[in-house]
């Protein structure tokens, strides 16, 4: 096996008392698309800033590429790309402007930048807008722009740090299939999301992160398969209801979630369930009998939603 | 799409220096984005600082200069009014100018525009970006200075050939203030805080010797005067322009040096603990 791009073993990140990071550990292999996984606040941007070398760990250790972030900073982030939660991109540029510009930050040759910036425009479908202002650009378009803009140096691992949060669907979808096509050309992924769906898109491999700590670890399949039931049912009672009738469920399923907006219930055949439930005499308002997803098995681990 | 060869994609650090993780040698790359930034932005903001200096020559030098007749010099030299402010406005083009890129500018870009926290996550240092941000600043005040001494020159307000020194003893002036700015700004926290800024500066320029010898003050003002920065550019520039030359201009010299060196030194320490903590 290649030798991981990104090892980090018991990381941790403390701002005084508080511990942003308690102890993470993973690896990411070369090519490979990996995700963490969790909601706002489990430490999720504390980890891509340490893996990006503009934040140093409090402790544990840490290699990016064989490389000490503590001491090789400038050479790490030299064959990095990073896309910010926050956009940043230049906005007293213009958009050509912003890939030139970001190119000379690292030294590369002018010519090389120029030739570069027009394939990166192209690929971030965004050739016609070379000369338009950043501020004229739609959400999407800037997101695409960030991420051409991190790509400009041809990096060996790119961070993703909740790239699509803040699009409407429709930018979301051109957007993960540019970075499926990433993934394709065999770019390294690390990128942090609290969108399940997201999540099964875009990784190989993943981290249930929450308050700081790995919850979990494995292949998006693997985690379902672990954690939660092949099928799911919920139904609705009205929301002073739920939890009253869920009481009175006797036999059904093999385990239960009882939201305040809806029960689910966890079993391999949700229409089997359902009859169960209706033959007994109940009669939910809405019944929906769908496939577990990584929102299950982040409820299961932690009892709480990905989105609060 | 086109691949990088290894040294394409990385330029390293400065070699195994101590200072390899604050500066690879890039400064130019923060001036290159500053100088297309200025090309799109509104060049009759960047004109009106240029204009200011001269207004005040022409209102007080030629006007008001007319009713004043000669002065005397700290150092007894007595030369017409227009001549012995001309120098001191020149000094002030020149911190005009450099305060305007490396104060407010600089505070927009670390708390809003975010662009330091993206330069700062590519192979750039923050002594690059310090740097970079401070020659840009400088960059403004000599266009200014420059300007205003060739107005001088058409008025005949340089009254020696030491004059010509005056070029490079305002780029030190400028690149002072554009590093000492640049430090302060960046502990800056809100814009109450970068009024303070203006504060102090148009104090600054009004008593600083600009209008009048400095002994109309009592003698323990005039000590805190000599501890201001516009002062000994005032005093450095005026021994240029009026040819009173000697070895106690170097002090002066030494005084704007320091101010470099300690700017440098807090803005790329401060960038370093704002972005890279």
């Amino acid at each position: 096996m290649p030798a991981p791009v990104i090892v980090a073993q018991d990381l941790v990140k403390r701002y005084g008392e508080f511990a942003a990071v308690d102890g993470i550990s993973f690896e990411v292999a070369p090519g490979e698309s990996f995700g963490l996984l969790g909601p706002n606040g489990a430490g999720k941007s504390t980890t891509m800033r340490m893996v990006g070398a503009v934040s140093t760990r409090t402790s544990g250790d840490l290699a990016i590429l064989g490389l000490d972030p503590d001491t090789h900073g400038p050479e790490i982030r030299s064959q990095l790309g990073v896309v910010p939660q926050a956009d940043n991109l230049d906005a007293e540029l213009r958009v050509r402007e912003n890939l030139l510009v970001y190119g000379r930050y690292f030294g590369m040759p002018g010519r090389l930048v120029a030739k570069r910036a027009d394939e990166l425009l192209a690929f971030a479908q965004l050739e016609d807008k070379g000369k338009a202002k950043v501020d004229s650009l739609s959400g999407g378009m800037k997101r695409r722009l960030t991420i051409a803009r991190a790509l400009i140096n041809d990096p060996r691992v790119l961070l993703l740090d909740e790239p699509t949060t803040g699009l409407d669907p429709q930018a979301r979808h051109i957007l993960w299939d540019r970075l499926f096509r990433l993934k394709e050309q065999g770019t390294t992924l690390l990128l942090t999301t609290h969108y399940m769906d997201e999540a099964e898109q875009l990784c190989d491999r993943l981290v249930v992160v929450d308050k700081g700590a790995i919850m979990a670890e494995g292949t998006p399949a693997e985690l379902i398969r672990r954690y939660s039931s092949r099928e799911v049912l919920e139904v609705r009672f009205g929301s002073d209801r739920n939890s009253e009738v869920a009481e009175r469920f006797t036999g059904v399923g093999d385990r239960m979630e009882v939201l305040p907006d809806r029960v689910l219930v966890y079993s391999d055949d949700g229409e089997a369930e359902l009859v169960r439930i209706t033959d007994a005499g109940f009669r939910p308002i809405t019944s929906l009998v769908r496939r577990s997803s990584l929102e299950d098995v982040f409820l299961r681990l932690t009892g709480r939603s990905l989105i609060e | 799409m086109t691949d990088l060869t290894q040294r394409e994609r990385a330029r390293p650090g400065a070699g195994r220096r101590p200072v390899r993780s604050l500066y690879s040698g890039n400064a130019s790359a923060v001036m290159l984005r500053g100088w297309r930034a200025t090309r799109s932005t509104n060049w009759l903001v960047v004109v009106s600082g240029f204009f200011e200096p001269i207004f005040y020559l022409l209102a007080m030098g030629i006007g008001l200069g007319t009713l004043v007749g000669d002065v005397t010099t700290a150092s007894g030299q007595v030369v017409p009014y227009a001549a012995f402010i001309a120098p001191a406005l020149l000094a002030v083009a020149a911190m005009n100018g450099a305060i305007y890129d490396s104060t407010w500018n600089v505070f927009f870009k670390i708390r809003f525009a975010k662009l330091y926290e993206g330069m700062l996550s590519t192979s750039l240092g923050p002594l690059d970006v310090a740097l970079g941000e401070i020659l840009l600043a400088l960059l403004r005040g000599a266009l200014y200075a420059i300007g205003f001494q060739l107005v001088m020159q058409v008025l005949g307000l340089n009254l020696s050939w030491w004059a010509l020194l005056a070029v490079p003893a305002v780029l030190l002036i400028a690149f002072g203030f554009a590093s000492l700015g640049m430090a302060i700004t960046s502990y800056m926290k809100s814009f109450q805080q970068m009024d303070w800024i203006n504060f102090v500066m148009l104090p600054m320029f009004l008593f600083s010797a600009t209008f009048y010898p400095i002994t109309v003050y009592p003698e323990w003002l005039q000590r805190v005067i000599e501890a201001l920065p516009l002062w000994h550019g005032v005093e450095l520039v005026r021994g240029l322009t009026t040819g009173d030359v000697g070895w106690g201009l170097l002090w002066h010299v030494l005084y704007y040096v320091v101010m470099i060196a300690l700017g440098v030194v807090f803005t790329t320490r401060r960038l370093r603990a704002l972005f890279l903590d």
